[in-house]
Formats: C-alpha cells, structure tokens, sequence
C-alpha cells in the first residue's frame, strides 16, 4: 500500500536529511575508540593498557556526547522522532540487523566461551578485550578482571552516556530528566561503584563473593538463595547479614509498598539495571516492540510461567541444601511448613485481590491461585513421601535449566541482543519474574495508573508506537479509559509523545480498585450528552 | 436489517462500531481510500517517519471480522435513493436498508491559475502523503498556500527533511481567525523560529507550469514576487467532499443538510462527520465542524438513530487541541478570535513565551465560559465541569491546580498565573486546592 515503508531495508538511508557532517564525524570519534579497544584486543596495543582503556573510552563518550549536542542540539527542545521508521539501524534495516547479531554473539561469548573474549584459563593472565579492564580492576580489587568486572564497566558506561543522550532528547521533559538520572545513579554507585569498592576494600571477602547490589532482589536475582550465596553472605559478618535482612525486606515488605504508592515504574524505569540500560541505551528501538494482541497473549503465559519456575527452583534449591537441619536453624520442615502457608496466603491474597478489583476476573483466580495451591500441594506429597529434593527433582537440576535459559539466555542474550530486532524490553516484557510480581501488585492494589485526559485522543497512535512494552496504549485513550497494565513499566514516553495532552501518570488513591471504570470520551447516551458513561 | 456506510474515516467508523454493540444489524463500510481505517490526524506522522501506516490503524486487522463489520474497498460512483442501491466502481451493486453518508472533505481550491498542475495538492487523504513523498526527492522548496492547522501540519512535515518551506497566510498573523491575538502572535513567532519562511498578509496569485505539467513556482498576489518551488501545498481550508451528490435528490448545500437527528431530507439516509450540515446548530456553534471529535460523537448519534434509539446530535460543550510545531494547543469553551461583547479576558503568559493561560469569563455574572491552554496542559473534565457549573472565575482560580495535566515534576505555575488573573480581574482568592489526584477524583464525583 505505500511505497516507502521499506526503506529501512536499504543500506543508506533514503532521507539523508538527518546527519550532517559534524554528526558523523562524532560518530566517528565514537567508533575510533571503539577501533583502538578492538585492536588492543587482537594484540595491537598503542600505549599501555591503562591509557589504551582511558583513550578508547574517552573517545566514545566523547562521541556519543558530541553527537548528542550536535543533534539534538541543532533543534529545539521537543519531540525528537524524525525519520525513525526510516534508519536503517532503528527499524530493523540491514545496519540494525547486524548490531542485533554482534551484540547477540558477544553475550554468547560472554556467558559460555569468555576464554574467547581473552579470560584468563586457571588464573592465568587475561589477554583480549578483557585484559582491557585489568589496570581498573587492579585499583578496585588488586587483581585482573573477570569477564564479569569488564561486563558491568561497560553495561555502567552505556547507561551513564546513554543516559545522558536521553537527557538532552528529552531536555524538555521535567520526569524524563528526573527518571534517567534516578537510573543513572542506581548502576553507577548501587549497582557499580558502591559493591566494587565495598568488595575491593575486605578483601573480597576471601572471594566469598556475595551480591552487595542494595537494588538488586529475588526473583530478579535469581541466585540469591542459592546455597554458597546465602554461605557467603552470612559468613561475611556484619555486612553479610545487613544485605541477608535488607534483601528480604526488600522483596517481603519495601517493594510491595513502593508498588502500591508509585507503581512498578519505581523500580522498573526508576531503579533497575535492566530497564536502565533499556530505557538508556535500548531507547533508539522502543517503537521495535509488538503492539498485537497475539503477542499480548505470549507476553501473559510467558511472564508468569517464568515467575512460576523461578518460585519452584527457588523452593527446590533452598528444599534440597538444608539437609536436616545440621548447618542452618532453619530445618527442611520448618520450611515446608512456611512456603506452604506463604503459598496458601499468596492464594488467598490474590483470589481476594481479584475481587475486589471491578475489572477482576475468575478465571485469573482459577489459575494463578490455582498454580499456588499446587506447588502447595505437590511439596507437601513430595514431603509425606520423605524425598530429598522438593518436587523429587535436585535443586541443582532446577538451578542449572534456570540458570541456562532464563538467567543467561533469555535475560542476557535475547534481553539486549535482540534490542535492535525486537525492541529494549524484550526481556522485561516477557521473561523478568521481578517484572511479574511488581505486575501483580501494580494491576491489583496499586494507585498508580495513566489517565486518559477526557475526550481529547485522536487516535494517532504515538503512545502505542513508542510504547517499549507493547502496551496498545491508544486502544484504551480513544475510548476515554484509564490504562492499568500490570506491564506498564511508567517510563512516561507515551505521555510525552502524545500531541494531544491526553495521558498523564498519576497515583491515586481514592479509586485504587475501580482505576478503569470511567469511560471519559464523550458519549451520547438516552440522556443526551454524557462524559461518565459507565459503558 | 443491512446498514451501509460509505466512508471509513473516524465517523463512518464510529457510526458501524455503535451500531454493532447497539444492535445485530448487517454492516458493510465502503472505502475507495484505504482497505481499513487509519488516523487521518496522524498522516503527518507517516511522512515524518514517526510511524509506518500500519501504526496509524486504530484496530488490528482482524477487529472488523470478528464485530461482523464487512469491509468493502471499492468506490461507490452513483447512489439510487429510491431503489436503495448503490452502483460500484467494479462489481454488482450493493442494496442497503439504511445508508450513511461519511464522505468527509475535499481541498478548498480558489480558482488559482495551476491549481491542478501536477505537484500541487492539499493534505488530507492517504493519496495525498502518498504525493508529497513521490515528490520528496530532490525536492528544494515547498510553498504552502493557507495557514491553519493543516498548514503548520504540512510545514512541520517538509521542515522534518529539511526542506526549506514558505508559507503564504492571508491574515496578518497566524490562524487569527480563530486564536485570539496573543495566542496567534505566540505561534507566528514559533513558526519563524522554526525557520520556515511565514509571509503574512500574503495571498497566491497563480501557480507556474514547467511546461510539462509540473508545478515549478508560484506568484503572489501582494508582493509580486515569484518563488520557485518544486511542491505546492494548498491548506487553504476543506469543504464537504459532496459535489458529485448536488445534482440528486438529496438536499445538498455546502454539506448535506441533516436534522437533529442526523438525517437527511430523504428517509434512511443519514451523514455524519466532515459532509454533513447541520441545519439548526447549537446556538454558537458553526452548521459544519469538519473535525475529528464531532465525527465520532456525530457517528455514535447516528448509530443510536439508526438503531431506532431516537436521540438528538449533542455536542457538549466545544472542545479542540492541536499541536503547533513543539506548542501544544487545548481549547474549552468559548475562547475565540475576536472576544464577544459580553465576555471578559484575562491572559497569562510565561515569559518563556511559549506557555499561556486564557480565561473568558461573562462580564455581568463573573461565571467563566472558556480556557485556552497553550504550552499546557488542562484537564477535559475538569474544565468542562466548570463551564457547565456557571462556575465563578474566583473559585476557578482558588482550584486551579485541579485542572492541570501536565506530567509529574513539571513546573508549577499556578501561584503566577493566579497573581496575575487576580489583578486583571481585581477578584480576591484563596487558595483551596493542592494538586492531588484524589481532590480532582472527589471534585468530579462531587
């Protein structure tokens, strides 16, 4: 039907209206010192390796901020859409093909074949790219980097450049400027800085490493209660057990309270490192995400299997390492018995939940209480038959296949390799357990939600475009309905792109289970002209 | 019963939507424009590259199988009134029980010499932004001939790639017709920012050929001057797409002439949206509003009509918005052009000058009758329910900040424009309302 939609195929872009030549040379600058890490990592190496990594970093910060401000710069605070179905590296075009295949293979390597990256066999030296990060690694820990120390270095600089392109995208934005530099101070000092320096500073805790990241929590972070985590944290002391009680805190009674007052977006666009580097970095290819109904439908069954497996290895791993109660106070009944009350309660919560909320619906009663009763149920035979693995599987064996494809393939590999391809939430939209759960808690008792302003929508489509979570945001605005999706991240860029003025996120709590119920577009009913019809 | 509608913009399809969840009639929507409904106001945006057609289509393909909605993509070249059949472009003809009229606009063209040359066109269909992209490459300036909202539209569109635009508006400052003088000089200005050549009280004096058909440049009619040009935009307002029905029985004027209840001089027959006139409007509002909000709710009356629900058109009160470059624009009530002798104004401006606040309010009883927003955002309900009310301008301005909409963190600048407000009106306030969600919640159930 029209003849330019394909564009994006072609190698150059057909509108070339965009770059000028200072744009390239920044782009320029950038790849040069992509070009100098890269050389260095086939054993060409200009200066030392500390100055390599502070001239080839430089260089691309350099560039991604030159480019920012000749870019955005050039024109006036506002929108910056222009052209993007047209770039080949935005819209799927041969450019943004090949970055989703280079980024897919370098997490492959990364989390299978880091030898191929240049990891050190047995403690031997490094050698490639991650040789790179050796001279900071040795002012952090006093030794080489791991595969791991070089990962969150450059997951750390993309966010905190990225970071700031996204500022001056949306200089005009009061909540995006707040929300990027919440996300950028989160895997800056939380995430990056603050457990590099802790750790650098005791020693390593013997390389009893434990996860010092205060923002990071189970289910997100999987292997929280694994057995040699749970190990090292409490045999690390008094800092051990302040992040073994703030963790649980953090799942049992912070989060849900922060749900409820601001909605998942506190963590999800507010504080996490996998929707940073999303709303960061992923930003060019938010529009990429599936707006259909089909995959409304995958997004439901996948999400909440996956929180369901997560909750069953969990269970399994912590069932099948506390033995008989030798090593931990915590016997393998006396946690039995816990989970399933938790699970009963957890029925009971959400089946309450449901009701009370105007749009609940039984069947989600039927099936999502319904899967907590069996896990319930299958413990509690597992453990009247005495076995010494929950569900009588290992945990190990539940570990290792989450570990595989959930842990590193779906949240690493697919989560950002397929950024350019599928959109930056790929993983957050259809894998994250943490996602499900702050989902649950948004869609059930929170005060959050996105207004549709009255009768104003045009039925464009910008906030359904741009919606990196493939929310049909229009298809609830064109008809004057409040939009309450439990995977609505509250990144506020469909507020932002509306023409109209017609959404804003807000927290409310006068309506808290009654969110959707105003059809506000203006509706001709008996009465004549009416604007709360309940329709 | 077989409904037919012809046209598959917003109207005729909020028209076949209503009548489907009123009742289980047949419905059939015939369009020679595209194979399903899109969003005419987010044509812009196809051409910009901020969305592909298909993200402009309100509802997935699959939506009009599964309502029953047939679709029909073809033309209807005559319409037999008393036979109730409608002759087709190709096909046999298609007999409908009920017929509705949704044809929308037309570009207005004065009779300017090369109004029909080729690369000469207005904006409002699909075709049209087909044109201006076959036109694109190369393409080294763009005149556009008529301000108002497709105007500014069309030279966002151009100023997207880079091509330089100039613009021949007729007033002496933007769309003044209909923005008050403030508002109007607010966006001239942000026009020229955005370097587009605005020429005020300019006109179009005749489009030049090439000698092959093709525009090349144009003449105007004030300065003289001729400006080559390689696309010529005519925005110069749209009229009722419905001259091909003025030699039949149906009572046709500028529009199609139409009851209350939205139906024409002959039974069966209704028109909804951009064709239809009404024949006693609303006091203060115009017999043709050629815009997207009155379609829909025209469509979900005619509907409710049709279904044998006899109710009468009701716009409410007016309503509008649109965006001006990077200027959001919001309008409710009665905020025009040039103020009316019983209405009183007070306007705020920031001294950004890119953000304002209008009020009108009656000058004897003090009750407000229409807010401009620009810049900003207000909330619909909000200020409807005021209007409504009577509401006095002293406990508007006392709980102005339950009528903002503006995303969280933004600034506040309620305390201003109070200040403001209070002195040009010289009423005294007290602050009554914070800006929480919940007291906008309790205000529109109260």
């Amino acid at each position: 039907m029209s003849n330019y939609i394909d564009k994006s195929l072609s190698i150059a872009n057909p509108n070339p209206h965009n770059l000028g030549l200072t744009e390239r040379l920044a782009i320029l600058v950038g790849l040069l010192g992509l070009t100098i890490a890269g050389l260095h990592a086939g054993g060409y190496s200009f200066f030392s390796t500390g100055t390599t990594f502070t001239v080839s970093f430089s260089l691309m910060g350099l560039g991604i901020l030159w480019y920012t401000i000749q870019y955005y710069g050039s024109k006036q605070a506002g929108i910056k859409n222009d052209g993007v179905w047209f770039s080949s590296l935005a819209s799927r075009g041969v450019i943004g093909w090949i970055l989703g295949i280079v980024i897919t293979g370098f997490y492959v390597l990364l989390y299978w074949h880091p030898e191929i990256l240049g990891m050190g066999k047995d403690g031997g030296a490094n050698g490639g790219i991650i040789s790179l990060f050796d001279p900071l690694s040795e002012i952090f820990h006093g030794k080489p980097a791991s595969q791991w120390f070089m990962y969150g270095t450059m997951y750390t600089f993309a966010i905190f450049f990225f970071g700031i392109k996204f500022i001056y995208k949306y200089r005009h934005n009061k909540y995006q400027i707040i929300r990027t530099l919440s996300v950028m101070f989160f895997q800056l000092f939380l995430a990056y800085l603050i457990p590099e320096i802790l750790s650098g500073l005791n020693g390593g805790f013997d390389g009893k490493w434990f996860d010092m990241d205060l923002k990071n929590q189970w289910p997100l972070d999987y292997d929280f209660a694994q057995k040699w985590h749970i190990d090292n944290m409490l045999s690390a002391g008094t800092i051990g057990w302040f992040f073994f009680i703030w963790s649980l805190l953090l799942v049992f009674v912070v989060s849900p309270f922060l749900t409820y007052k601001y909605g998942k977006r506190w963590y999800c666009s507010w504080v996490c490192g996998c929707g940073g580097l999303a709303e960061t970095a992923g930003d060019p290819w938010r529009h990429l995400s599936d707006k259909s109904m089909t995959a409304w439908k995958i997004e439901r069954w996948m999400i909440h299997a996956v929180l369901l497996f997560s909750f069953v290895m969990t269970i399994a791993v912590i069932y099948s390492y506390l033995g008989d109660g030798a090593q931990y106070s915590l016997t393998r009944n006396g946690f039995t018995i816990i989970m399933i009350i938790l699970l009963l309660i957890l029925a009971a919560a959400y089946a309450f939940l449901q009701k009370k909320n105007k749009d609940g619906n039984q069947n989600k009663i039927y099936l999502a209480s319904g899967s907590a009763i069996l896990i319930a149920v299958l413990l509690g035979i597992n453990w009247a038959f005495g076995s010494g693995n929950a569900y009588f599987l290992g945990g190990e064996t539940f570990k290792g296949v989450y570990g595989f494809y959930i842990g590193a393939l779906f949240s690493g590999v697919i989560g950002v390799g397929f950024y350019p391809l599928m959109g930056s939430r790929v993983w957050c939209r259809f894998g994250c357990p943490m996602a499900a759960i702050l989902g649950l808690q948004q869609k059930l008792f929170s005060k959050f939600r996105i207004t549709t302003n009255g009768g104003q929508c045009i039925s464009c489509g910008n906030c359904s475009t741009y919606c990196e979570m493939g929310i049909d945001v229009r298809s609830y605005a064109q008809k004057g309905q409040n939009i309450v999706r439990a995977s609505c991240v509250g990144c506020g860029i469909c507020s932002a792109v509306c023409p109209r003025g017609v959404l804003r996120l807000e927290n409310g709590s006068e309506d808290i289970f009654s969110k959707t119920d105003d059809y506000k577009t203006i509706h001709i009913s008996d009465e004549g002209v009416k604007i709360d019809l309940l329709a | 019963m077989h409904i037919a509608i012809i046209g598959n913009g917003i109207s005729g399809i909020t028209t076949a939507r209503w009548v489907r969840k009123l009742s289980n009639h047949k419905i059939t929507v015939i369009s020679s424009e595209t194979e399903h409904f899109f969003s005419r106001t987010a044509l812009m945006y196809i051409y910009m590259g901020h969305m592909r057609f298909k993200e402009t289509k309100p509802y997935e393909d699959y939506f009009w199988e599964k309502n029953r909605i047939d679709l029909v993509y073809n033309h209807v070249d005559d319409i037999d009134f008393k036979g109730k059949s409608l002759t087709m472009k190709s096909g046999p003809a298609i007999k409908y029980d009920k017929l509705v009229l949704a044809l929308g606009s037309a570009t207005n063209k004065f009779g300017w010499p090369g109004q029909d040359l080729n690369k000469v066109a207005g904006l409002y269909s699909y075709d049209d932004v087909e044109n201006m992209e076959k036109h694109t490459p190369g393409l080294q300036r763009a005149v556009i001939v008529g301000g108002g909202l497709i105007g500014i539209e069309m030279a966002e569109m151009f100023r997207s790639r880079d091509i330089p635009v100039t613009m021949l508006v007729r007033e002496s400052s933007y769309w003044n017709n209909v923005l008050p003088e403030e508002e109007s000089a607010m966006i001239s200005r942000h026009i020229k920012s955005h370097h587009i050549d605005l020429r005020l009280a300019e006109e179009l004096e005749s489009i030049e050929d090439d000698g092959q058909g093709n525009a090349c440049a144009v003449k105007m009619k004030n300065s003289g001057e001729r400006m080559e040009c390689g696309y010529v935009g005519l925005t110069a307002g749209v009229h009722p797409n419905v001259r091909w029905l003025k030699e039949t029985e149906l009572n046709v004027e500028r529009g199609i002439v139409v009851d209350n209840h939205l139906e024409t001089n002959i039974k069966d027959v209704y028109a909804v949206g951009d064709c239809a006139q009404l024949a006693t409007p609303k006091p203060g509002r115009r017999n043709i509003e050629a815009i997207w909000y009155a379609g829909r709710m025209m469509g979900e009356t005619a509907a409710y009509n049709i279904c044998e629900k006899p109710i009468e058109y009701d716009p409410g009160v007016w309503f509008n918005s649109a965006k001006f470059l990077d200027i959001e624009y919001q309008v409710y009530g009665e905020v025009p052009g040039k103020l009316p002798e019983h209405l009183t104004t007070i306007y705020w401006e920031h001294p950004d000058g890119e953000k304002a606040i209008r009020i009108n309010y009656h000058s004897d009883s003090k009750k407000v009758a229409g807010f401009n927003l620009m810049g900003i955002r207000f909330r619909h309900e909000v200020c409807e329910k005021w209007i409504k009310d009577g509401t006095s301008l002293k406990v508007v301005l006392e709980n102005l900040n339950l009528a903002n909409f503006d995303p969280e963190f933004y600034d506040t600048y309620e305390e201003m424009i109070r200040k403001s407000f209070a002195q040009q009106s010289g009423i005294q306030y007290q602050v009554k309302s914070k800006r929480l969600m919940d007291r906008v919640t309790a205000f529109l159930k109260g």
